[in-house]
């Protein structure tokens, strides 16, 4: 298979102010978000980061979206480093999380043309896709109206859409469904499953168990940002759900670390 | 211009001229609020200072000493001598309707002040006035006569005169009216400019930045291959471009008004703004600079700040900087020589602007004023670009 990713003793480390030592009732000064971190993702695959709450799945696809530096490591997409070629990387990805927003001012036709330009997509092609996305998502019916009067869930299609506009090779979705209404949760799913076919890799965080099973072809669980396991699935669970596989490692881990 | 950072400029134009409120409120209303208002004070106090004298009043006097009768001769009101002034006359002035002055000299009174030996410690024949300063025509009436009445008492000891006008044609103050004019301009308006310039970029500025941050819009901007310097070169444009419109409306505004204010001051008397294309120009340019690098500056601040609230707080000490530096003219006789002086932003920006009002504008210090801002921009745009890379600075909650 292609490989298309390749993460190489990815590092974050975060200060913690006096304020997040307070929260997080700790006398730490910093807390080590992601630790030497590698792993690779393949062209064509569903690649999933699995992992609890502030195990560093979000950081790691942060770094990979060029958005946070690493302390130490490097990470290729597509031949381009993160360290060395953020605005390169930046080109060959589409990135989305619920942190990323759009400005409620401009309407879903604006917008999309406003991030074609970005990414220097030619018009003739923009045209064409704009056409085909509002046409999947049932966007063009709203394509004249702000972004402040959508729904919800067209809000985060749109989002989709947007991330999109240049028709990347490599997607990076942060909780893909996190906060979807079944509806729009079911399009976003059964979409990454087009794009996969269509040949673009898919790397996505999430600590939900049935996206993972039935989207990822591979996966990487993460805990206290390390990796313990990345295989797919059949090699990780070894007969067992996920789900009990999943709880096995953790206590692993953590039996392991007291 | 790169390509990217000509997007955002297009992108921020379109944000600001599609909101109609916000294009309102930054564009229209501030140079249609000073013109009304600086139109509506010039009319107020030219209508004071004019109405009274159109006004009846009556001004009823108590033993008239000969000496006195020119004072009430020929005064723009009604004169009823009347023996005596009593009380009931005194307490109808508690009516403010009553457009009524009491005057009452003592008997004799012009023996009595001839007399008089300011070394006996007695003390000196004394003239009552009675008015009701709640009535603006008996206010100006008894102000009217007091003058008059200091001016004869300092008369009587006489012994000296300064810049005494036997003639129309003598004059003592050699500066012609377009000097003195611009020297009270020079004193106002650049300060006027720069306070119009800044709040035009308050208006603007934090939401464009600090707002896109709150928003979560910036991060969306973050993750395209545009290049951070575009990003933030785009940013520093557009916002100077509005705050620009937002400065020109502004002296449009004053413009307009000026005429207006300037006929009130003057009483009448005719003045002409005698400034030339070049002093135009000259202030063009300086607008331009001066907002260039106070859109940087206020960029930064909302950059750093978390949200648009903070931004606010954190640019106040920055504000009452450039104020400082606005009232500067005011304390100060000429603008200054020395070159470096124009290096200092804002306060050079002030300079010119007041060589220009005050006719005293010099070439050099413009090119320095001019040249100095554009570095700054340059730089402040270069530490937005680091600010915009910094993870610290971008997603710090």
């Amino acid at each position: 298979m292609d490989e298309i990713l390749r993460v190489e003793g990815l590092s974050k480390t975060f200060r913690l102010s006096r304020k997040q030592q307070k929260i997080e009732r700790t006398s730490r000064k910093e807390i080590v978000a992601v630790d030497n971190l590698s792993f690779t993702a393949n062209k064509s695959e569903i690649f999933g980061l699995l992992g609890p709450n502030g195990a560093g799945k979000t950081t790691t696809l942060r770094m990979l979206a060029t958005l946070i530096h690493p302390d130490s490591g490097d990470a290729i997409l597509d031949g381009y480093s993160v360290v060395s070629q953020p605005e390169k990387v930046r080109g060959k990805i589409g990135f989305l999380t619920s942190e990323l927003k759009l400005e409620d001012f401009f309407t879903p036709n604006y917008l999309f043309d406003f991030f074609s330009h970005l990414h220097h997509v030619d018009e003739a092609i923009s045209r064409e896709r704009k056409q085909q996305m509002f046409g999947r998502f049932g966007i063009d019916k709203f394509a004249e109206v702000k972004v402040a009067n959508l729904s919800t869930g067209m809000k985060q299609k749109l989002s989709l859409v947007i991330s999109l506009v240049h028709d990347p090779g490599i997607i990076i979705f942060d909780e893909p469904t996190n906060g979807l209404d079944v509806l729009t949760a079911r399009t976003v799913t059964d979409y990454l499953q087009e794009l996969r076919s269509e040949g673009k890799t898919i790397i996505l965080s999430t600590h939900i168990f049935s996206l993972v099973e039935k989207l990822c072809d591979r996966v990487g669980i993460i805990i206290d940002g390390q990796l313990t396991h990345c295989d797919t699935l059949e090699n990780i669970c070894g007969g067992q759900s996920l789900e009990d596989r999943f709880f096995d490692i953790y206590k692993e881990k953590k039996g392991g670390e007291e | 211009m790169k390509s990217n950072t000509w997007t955002i400029i297009k992108k921020e134009f379109a944000r600001f001229f599609g909101d109609r409120q916000l294009l309102f409120t930054t564009v229209i209303m501030p140079g249609l609020l000073i013109y009304i208002i600086y139109s509506f004070m010039g009319t107020g106090m030219k209508k004071m200072a004019t109405e009274g004298a159109n006004e009846q009043v009556t001004l009823c006097v108590e033993n008239l000493p000969e000496s006195m009768a020119p004072l009430v001769d020929g005064v723009p009101f009604t004169v009823a001598v009347q023996q005596p002034v009593t009380q009931e006359d005194i307490d109808k002035l508690e009516d403010k309707s009553l457009n009524v002055v009491l005057m009452r000299f003592p008997e004799a009174f012009d023996e009595k002040v001839a007399a008089y030996d300011p070394q006996s410690g007695e003390f000196a024949p004394n003239i009552e006035i009675y008015y009701n300063s709640a009535n603006n025509a008996s206010t100006r009436v008894f102000h009217m006569l007091q003058n008059s009445l200091t001016i004869y008492e300092e008369q009587l000891s006489n012994r000296f005169d300064i810049n005494r006008i036997e003639s129309v044609d003598d004059q003592f103050d050699m500066a012609n009216q377009d000097d003195v004019l611009g020297s009270v301009l020079s004193k106002l308006i650049p300060m006027l400019i720069l306070m119009l310039l800044f709040s035009g970029v308050m208006g603007i500025a934090p939401s464009a930045i600090a707002g896109e941050k709150e928003r979560g819009t910036i991060a969306t901007l973050l993750v395209t291959p545009m290049k951070r310097n575009e990003l933030a070169l785009g940013k520093v444009v557009s916002l100077s471009g509005m705050a620009l419109l937002s400065g020109i409306s502004s002296f449009i505004g004053i413009v307009l008004s000026l005429p207006k204010m300037i006929q009130a001051d003057t009483a009448g008397v005719e003045l002409g703004l005698n400034y030339t294309g070049g002093d135009y120009a000259v202030l063009l340019i300086t607008i331009l600079a001066t907002v260039l690098i106070m859109a940087s500056v206020v960029s930064l601040f909302s950059a750093l700040a978390k949200d648009v609230k903070n931004a606010g707080t954190m640019i106040v000490p920055f504000m009452l900087v450039v104020m400082f530096c606005g009232l500067t003219p005011m304390f100060q006789s000429s603008v200054p020589e020395n070159l470096t002086a124009y290096m200092i932003p804002f306060y050079n920006s002030i300079q010119v602007m007041t060589s220009v009002f005050a006719h005293e504008m010099k070439w050099m210090p413009v090119v320095v004023m001019l040249v100095s801002n554009v570095v700054y921009t340059g730089i402040a745009v270069w530490v937005l670009t680091r600010m915009f890379n910094s993870e610290k600075v971008m997603f710090s909650k």
